[in-house]
């Protein structure tokens, strides 16, 4: 079965204080970076998944992403199928 | 009168709430493992605090995934009074039994002292034993315990009488000043505050015990 290789990025929402992300920006200007007008801390989930085809797989990483990885209610999610490697399972 | 209480991996205040509800208040309880799906004989469910299964991912999210909660959300959804404290709170709503959703504080320290709420009991069947209006005290312990939702949903909250405990000085951000929150039909209340931590006049006030020793009268 095909293997699909992709990457959830989940972030607060905009209208979602960040309070690990001003503390962050803080810091920043503290390293003598003054530039920093906006930072958000998000999180990356890195996955594998077996599906019969792309469509599939596609469709099971929204359900994933949609009602695990992120809560919709202060979060925003975001998926790139980076690759393909179909064929590759013995 | 046996009150089912919840213990996941993790879970750290599953004791002080069995010892508040048996050696406080002379109830009987159940330890329900996450695993259990059986909720027979049980008058109440409580979700106690900790940090279920290690709070990965966000807090309460994998714990909604829990064998048991699934006979917990049919409890509730037939009526069953459920309690949730602190991480248990974070779990009705990462369920879904409750709006909304809990956030890191404002200031991002980890509170753990005493809070001044007002309590505004409405339907909510866990709150019968308080007045209107009343101002009581119990602890927080919480890092991510800022409630939030939008604008929209607060508004109706408020109007349908769901936010029925308010922090009377907001500690850590919350909208509204919710420090808890009941479902409409009034048997499901999710609280940050620990009730447990203040049934016993020896350790610091029996404010919670109303609360707690409610599910007697249920």
């Amino acid at each position: 079965m095909p293997l699909y290789q992709a990457r959830v990025l989940v972030s607060l929402r905009p209208s979602v204080l960040d309070p690990a992300g001003e503390a962050t920006r803080a810091a920043a200007a503290r390293l003598g970076v003054d530039g920093v007008r906006r930072l958000r801390i998000g999180k990356a989930v890195d996955l594998e998944l077996e599906a019969p085809d792309r469509a599939t797989a596609q469709a099971q990483l929204e359900q994933l992403s949609d009602r695990l990885f992120a809560n919709p209610v202060i979060e925003n999610w975001q998926l790139e199928i980076s690759e393909s490697a179909e064929g590759q399972q013995p | 009168m046996t009150v089912g209480v919840v213990v996941f991996p993790g879970s750290n205040c599953d004791r002080d709430v069995r010892w508040a509800l048996e050696g406080c208040l002379g109830l009987t309880t159940r330890f329900l493992w996450h695993e259990d799906r059986d909720l027979a004989g049980l008058d109440a469910v409580v979700i106690p605090g900790g940090f279920s299964y290690g709070d990965y991912l966000r807090c309460g999210a994998i714990a909604r995934f829990a064998p048991l909660l699934e006979g917990v959300r049919d409890f509730a959804e037939r009526g069953g009074p459920v309690l949730g404290i602190c991480n248990g709170f974070q779990v009705l709503t990462e369920m879904g039994l409750l709006p909304g959703a809990l956030t890191r504080n404002a200031k991002l320290h980890f509170l753990c002292e005493p809070t001044m709420l007002t309590v505004h009991p409405g339907a909510c069947q866990w709150l019968g034993g308080y007045a209107e209006g009343e101002t009581i005290q119990l602890p927080i312990a919480h890092g991510e315990g800022r409630y939030h939702c939008d604008p929209a949903l607060l508004d109706q909250l408020a109007g349908d009488g769901q936010i029925v405990l308010r922090y009377a000085d907001n500690p850590n951000g919350s909208v509204g000043d919710v420090a808890g929150l009941s479902n409409r039909a009034g048997n499901v209340l999710g609280l940050m505050p620990h009730p447990e931590r203040a049934c016993d006049a020896l350790t610091g006030g029996i404010d919670g015990a109303r609360l707690l020793s409610s599910v007697g009268t249920v």
